[in-house]
């Protein structure tokens, strides 16, 4: 009897997916399929420059067919889902939210092109600092300590890249200053929280009220008086040979910046210590039971202080990649909130780096998408644009964490 | 031969509190030394500084004849001291392999963990002292008693010879608890030296070489199983005659109370925690839930008392449909409820005395008009209640937190029971209690049950159950073994139902079992136990 | 489960925690003083190391580096103390003189105190009374935003109405715009577990967006004179003022609307089986379920009370001083209101007096920016500091070297209980 129960709760979800399915299907057609000019195409460019290897022509197709033919598609997926069901609901899920902004491109760009490569190659850029905040959240958390204070320890390492960049006018200097100032602000945190046990969300808010109140004190004080201190050489993109060539993703992922690189390295290294080494055990243990991890012998304040000061780091060079890898100099606030999106984005990749840097690339998807539709000339105010990365992010909190459950409270 | 351990004049004080009073305790090598105390009598400290999470403040501790200075666990480990704690430190979502490494992690390449050869090695121990786990099972799907057996893996994983359990039958079946006790003698056999400390005394009889006695901090007893009674031994944990019975008058039961119908309850996981049950409570009667804990207890209590939501089936509560009602109505059609967790659900710890007894009175006259609460009728209550209920307290307006665990339970049991309800549910009611306590509150329920209420008790205490309820239902994995009179019932066949035989079935299982239930002697089953 | 379970010993009983206490009593003003006090010394560290003059004079000789550090510091607070309260020797002599414009000059500063303190009060009891309830509310400025563009609507759209109900009708919109932004976190805590402190901070920048839109030139709700700002509103609609004859003196009604609204939210918390509720589910969610409390429900109830309370500040604001609105620009603002909270140990009394000193600490260092060219950020880092120092008392006594109290420091609200489920 039991096992029909189980049965039947899924049977209803399945069936609200399918459900959902084909509302996506007809809010496609709906949508996306009025306002087009007949006979008009959209054009998808696939290059940034003309000198690819392969060079891959644009693929023109025609709108309103394009857009009717995405919804078939999604309804014809809704269908199915009720008919048969799929076993895996949630990526069908994906795909469909993928159809329908494939949809929303198509009508977007009517009668113009959209480049695709440049779209990727934005996500990604935009999604960098997401995802170094979002890392600096998971090796904290790993452990133990929720950091709320990625904001301001970023907002610090923008500041230093900044300021120490100018002075020694070296990227790597500024770099090193980076970091070395998200470790300062991670090492009150740790102290705050570890030693003093002061609650983690109160101390995290005192970093983020520091950090923002030196840098702008800083600021005002000698950087807007001397434009000297706040003219930082910049990073060089750095062609990856023979693979920045490769057709479509070649430019979009490898003609990057030395930052981009690193970060992608430090999602690979980052995941393999936590999962396949004798650091990321402890460090897993220590922040799932403590208390267990101390019968062992495992010294739970020296690995915490340890991965807080690691997610300090990478803080920092979140916040120096906004000054040396973009637009050379540190203004106040710059950060706008990027910290707390990083947060969103390691909840949405289940606290696992390679999670973090998918659901970064959705936020910087949505953060870069808005400035293509501003150049198209879309008809919504560039301000709604702009606050899509934050719906997004509540969007996707709300979906996350949990099944609304009314009966349980974390 | 001088004696494995020896701990000398150990003394530890904490503020307000003198937790060990100058102790003096000898393990000899290849024997099970049985360790008595109620709660607070300093066992546990006792055990942690040996262990090395505490640092005495007097005496000396020697190891094999050398005096050990032991700091951390590291040190304790480093001198082949291991210890199971009575909450399991197993990290549920680690592997069993992952958890026995953890902090003497098994290496490739001196960065890589190395889960096979920690395998082997696990599977090695395994096959040596009958544990059989599964090295690459995640913990969290394990069950208890398996669980169990990854801890004490843990320890010989380290080349531990001097093996601390502390409470380690809580959450085991009479036979589990068998099935231990031959894994106790294997390593007892091999050499190594065991403290097992618990506040059963019939099992500290069956197992141990050696018993030493714990009461406020000293050691007040040193004897072995030949020289005394279970008598004794009560006597001596708590200092003075212990009435071993509850004492209750037989009494004919009412009208129906309680009735839970086909009931399906889902716990984690997606499991069904509760998986089709059915029975009545009446007026003038208590009924015990007899079981390990997790076997769908917790949920069952849940449900009734709407903290969880209910699959399918039907509860009625004096003939109203509460199936899916909340809380509050649940409590308002009178139902009194004492929780499992006082800590996190039974009380607010910060508040004081006086708004923890309102808890569930607070929006009703006379305690508030409305919106306003009235301070001077909280206070006239709690004063009253403090009184009746022999609640130990400066004021009324101490904050509940101070109060010591069996003061708090008292004052959820004054709210509870000082409303004129129609059914009374307790979950774990004296679990950690002194005996005092635990007295008082057996007559409460005893009380309440004179008076006509309907009352549910459940416990993993199998003797509280069988002692203080008129019948007993036994569950196990969300369903009823069966559902017996307490005067009937044997703890040989409520074990059995314990671990899975449904009582129809119960015929040929209790024949091969009576054999060992005239080896434990069928003298009066001492009913209540101190803990 | 509670990531901040640090390493508590197993069995031990905790030494005797707080008696029944007042949240204010002589001995728990002590800590906050102290606090305020050695976050002004590192501010002045941080004033004297930034001066360009203190080096210059430290090259010429160390006796003169003091002297000039010294001087610096001065200057910094002393200018800091009169853009505060004002020099009492000017207030006494402007009084006794009966020159009005002599008085107004004296007593501007602390009526610019007190002016500048009521937002902040309620946005102090906002964020009090969101921790009692053991919400995060740091979406203060957000819902600040949101009342403000409601407010002004009501203001200027409106014409023809008497000022007994034009006015309450503005605050009233206000605080429905305010309960209504924080509501929307509210609900999805409750309904979903998701954490309110990302919540509110992502509806603050969607607000701060939403009021760019509306006020920016050729906005729905811009002037239409080319400036990002609304229309002004209806005199109908003004907060009556003290000094209505003086354009300088800007102190108006509100203030005392705030002191009237923190007695409310005291009796409210304190004195109601609302306020039972609230703190309750602050302190111990599973005992307040136990209890027949509806949580989510409450949680959405706390987070709206809170938002009314911040929609009250920009409300407030609007009605007082401004008349109109200005394009939204990120302030800070929410993240003051935190360090309110955390120094009035979320009691609505503490509150108030928090306020009162950070509406000090804001005029004062708008003097100090004029007068000492200290830039404003201070207050920012001073605010910081004296969050760290409350938060954990053990630094100021360890500095002091005070003793451990017998009574330990108010119930601690926890707040991290992770994110929802994982």
């Amino acid at each position: 009897m039991s096992d029909l129960l189980v049965t039947a709760s899924k049977r209803r979800r399945a069936r609200t997916m399918g459900i959902a399915f084909l509302v996506f299907a007809v809010a496609i057609a709906g949508l996306f399929g009025r306002g087009i000019q007949p006979g008009q195409q959209t054009t998808f460019v696939f290059q940034t420059s003309r000198d690819e290897v392969v060079a891959v022509g644009d693929l023109a197709v025609a709108t309103r067919p394009a857009v009717y033919l995405t919804a078939l598609v999604t309804a014809f997926l809704g269908a199915w889902q009720l008919a048969r069901g799929f076993t895996r609901v949630d990526e069908v899920l994906g795909i469909v939210a993928g159809l329908f902004v494939v949809a929303f491109l198509t009508w977007a760009a009517r009668g113009q092109s959209m480049n695709v490569t440049g779209l990727l190659k934005s996500s990604l850029l935009r999604a960098v600092p997401i995802t170094l905040a979002a890392l600096s959240g998971v090796l904290c958390e790993r452990s133990g300590v929720v950091n709320i204070g990625i904001e301001g320890m970023m907002l610090m390492g923008a500041f230093l890249a900044a300021l120490i960049g100018s002075i020694s006018q070296n990227v790597w200097v500024g770099l090193m200053g980076a970091m070395a100032g998200g470790i300062v602000m991670a090492a009150l945190l740790a102290v705050l929280a570890i030693r003093y046990k002061v609650d983690q969300i109160v101390a995290g808010t005192a970093i983020n009220i520091l950090a923002t109140g030196l840098t702008s004190y800083l600021s005002s004080r000698y950087l807007q008086r001397n434009g000297a201190l706040n003219s930082p050489p910049t990073f060089r993109p750095l062609a990856l040979p023979g693979l920045s060539k490769i057709p479509i993703v070649g430019p979009a992922l490898f003609n990057h910046t030395f930052p981009v690189y690193l970060t992608l390295l430090l999602v690979i290294g980052i995941q393999f210590m936590l999962f396949y080494t004798r650091w990321g055990l402890r460090s897993r243990a220590v922040g799932e039971h403590p208390r267990a991890a101390d019968t062992l012998g495992i010294n739970v304040f020296l690995t915490r202080y340890v991965n807080v000061l690691l997610g300090g780091m990478v803080a920092g060079l979140g916040g120096a990649y906004l000054v040396l890898s973009s637009v050379a100099r540190f203004d106040e606030l710059m950060t706008a909130g990027k910290g707390f999106i990083g947060l969103a984005a390691m909840i949405f990749g289940k606290w696992v780096p390679a999670g973090a840097l998918g659901s970064s690339l959705i936020f910087g998807f949505a953060d870069s998408l808005q400035t293509k539709l501003a150049i198209l000339a879309v008809p919504i105010p560039s301000q709604f644009l702009l606050m899509a990365p934050y719906l997004v992010t509540m969007i996707v909190l709300a979906g996350v964490v949990g099944q609304p459950h009314p009966y349980s409270f974390s | 031969m001088a004696p494995v351990l020896q701990l000398k004049g150990i003394t530890k004080r904490f503020p307000g509190v003198l937790a060990n009073d100058h102790i003096d305790l000898t393990l000899e090598e290849g024997e099970v030394l049985g360790l008595l105390g109620e709660n607070g009598a300093g066992k546990s400290t006792l055990m942690n500084i040996l262990y090395g999470l505490y640092t005495p403040d007097e005496g000396e501790i020697y190891v094999r004849g050398q005096r050990a200075d032991i700091r951390d666990p590291n040190d304790a480990i480093a001198l082949g001291i291991g210890m199971v704690h009575q909450h399991f430190m197993l990290i549920p979502v680690l592997t069993v392999a992952e958890n026995v490494m953890l902090g003497m992690e098994s290496l490739r390449y001196g960065v890589l963990l190395d889960h096979a050869s920690a395998a082997q090695r696990i599977t090695e121990i395994s096959d040596r002292y009958g544990l059989q786990v599964d090295p690459y099972a995640v913990v969290e799907d394990l069950p208890v008693g398996i669980q169990q057996r990854v801890e004490i893996i843990k320890l010989l994983y380290r080349n531990a010879d001097i093996l601390i359990l502390d409470e380690p039958t809580a959450v085991l079946t009479p036979q589990e608890v068998e099935g231990l006790f031959e894994v106790i003698r294997s390593l007892v056999a091999q050499g190594k030296s065991v403290i097992f400390i618990s506040h059963k005394l019939r099992e500290v009889l069956e197992i141990s070489d050696r018993i030493q006695v714990l009461r406020g901090g000293r050691v007040v007893g040193s004897t072995t199983p030949e020289e005394s009674t279970e008598r004794d031994l009560a006597a001596m944990m708590v200092g003075r005659e212990v009435i071993l019975t509850v004492p209750k008058e037989p009494r004919e039961p009412d009208e129906v109370v309680l009735h839970v119908e086909d009931l399906y309850v889902r716990g984690e996981h997606s499991k069904m925690a509760v998986d089709g049950i059915s029975f009545d409570v009446r007026g003038g009667e208590i009924v015990g839930v007899a079981g390990v804990q997790g076997n769908g207890q917790t949920e069952l209590v849940e449900a009734l008392t709407g903290l969880r939501p209910v699959e399918a089936g039907r509860i009625e509560i004096g003939g109203h449909d509460v199936t899916h009602a909340t809380p509050r109505i649940i409590t308002e059609v009178g139902t009194a409820h004492i929780p499992e967790d006082r800590r996190s659900d039974g009380l607010v710890l910060s508040y004081p005395i006086t708004h923890n007894l309102i808890l569930n009175t607070y929006y009703l006259p006379p305690v508030a008009r409305g919106m306003v609460m009235q301070e001077d009728v909280i206070r006239e209550r709690a004063e009253r209640l403090v009184a009746e209920y022999d609640v130990r307290t400066p004021d009324v307006f101490t904050p509940v937190g101070n109060l010591s665990g069996g003061n708090q339970q008292k004052v959820i049991v004054a709210r509870e029971l000082s409303r004129d309800v129609l059914l009374t549910i307790a979950a774990q009611p004296t679990r950690g209690l002194d005996v005092g306590s635990i007295e008082y509150i057996h007559a409460q329920l005893v009380r309440k049950r004179d008076e006509g209420a309907a009352v549910f008790v459940v416990s993993a205490e199998l003797d509280e159950v069988m002692s203080l309820a008129d019948r007993i239902i036994v569950m196990y994995e969300g369903k009823i073994m069966g559902i017996v009179p307490a005067a009937e019932a044997t703890k040989e066949e409520l074990g059995l139902m314990m671990a899975g035989v449904p009582a129809a079935e119960l015929g040929d299982a209790a024949a091969s079992s009576r054999v060992s239930a005239e080896a434990s002697g069928g003298a009066a089953e001492p009913l209540h136990k101190a803990h | 489960m509670d990531k901040n379970a640090a390493l508590e010993a197993a069995v031990e009983k905790r030494p005797a925690r707080q008696r029944r206490n007042r949240a204010w009593n002589w001995r728990g003003l002590l800590l906050p003083l102290l606090a305020i006090v050695t976050a002004l010394i590192i501010g002045a560290l941080v004033i004297v190391f930034t001066d360009e003059s203190v080096y210059a004079a430290f090259r010429e000789g160390v006796g003169r580096g003091f002297v000039q550090a010294f001087t610096v510091i001065g200057r910094a607070y002393g200018a800091f103390f009169t853009g505060a309260f004002g020099n009492p020797v000017q207030i006494v002599s402007a009084l006794a003189s009966g020159n009005p414009v002599k008085i107004t000059r004296a007593v501007y500063p602390i009526t610019e105190t007190l002016r500048i303190a009521t937002p902040y009060i309620f946005a102090g009891l906002a964020v009090a009374l969101g921790f009692q309830g053991g919400l995060f509310n740091i979406g203060a400025e957000g819902q600040y935003f949101i009342a403000g563009l409601l407010t002004v609507f009501v203001g200027y759209s409106i014409t023809g109405l008497p000022q007994v109900i034009h006015l309450p009708l503005a605050l009233l919109a206000g605080m429905a715009g305010g309960a209504l932004w924080a509501a929307i976190p509210g609900y999805l805590k409750g309904k979903t577990g998701a954490h309110e402190v990302i919540n509110t901070i992502m509806m603050n920048y969607i607000a701060f967006r939403l009021a760019e839109f509306l006020l920016d030139v050729g906005g729905p709700m811009a002037r239409g004179d080319g400036r990002p700002v609304s229309p002004e509103i209806q005199p109908t609609a003004y907060l009556p003022q003290f000094f209505p004859n003086s354009v300088a003196l800007r102190l108006h009604v509100g203030f005392l609307l705030a002191l009237v609204v923190a007695w409310i939210v005291w009796w409210l918390l304190y004195k109601t089986t609302l306020g039972y509720e609230i703190r309750t589910v602050g302190q111990n969610p599973h005992a307040a379920r136990y209890a027949g409390i509806d949580v989510p429900r409450t949680i959405l109830v706390t987070m709206a009370l809170s938002g009314t309370l911040a929609g009250l500040s920009g409300a407030t604001d609007i009605l007082g001083v401004l008349h109109f609105m200005p394009n939204a620009f990120y302030s800070g603002y929410g993240f003051d209101a935190i360090a309110l909270a955390l120094l009035g140990k979320s009691h609505p009394g503490g509150v108030v007096l928090a306020s009162l000193l950070f509406g000090a600490l804001r005029s004062g260092a708008r003097n100090m920016q004029g007068m000492a060219q200290v830039p404003i950020d201070i207050t920012s880092i001073l605010q910081g500091l004296i969050i760290v120092f409350i938060a954990a008392p053990e630094i100021i006594r360890m500095i002091y070297r005070l003793r451990q109290p017998v009574e330990g420091e108010g119930a601690a609200i926890s707040l991290t209980r992770g994110w929802g489920e994982r």
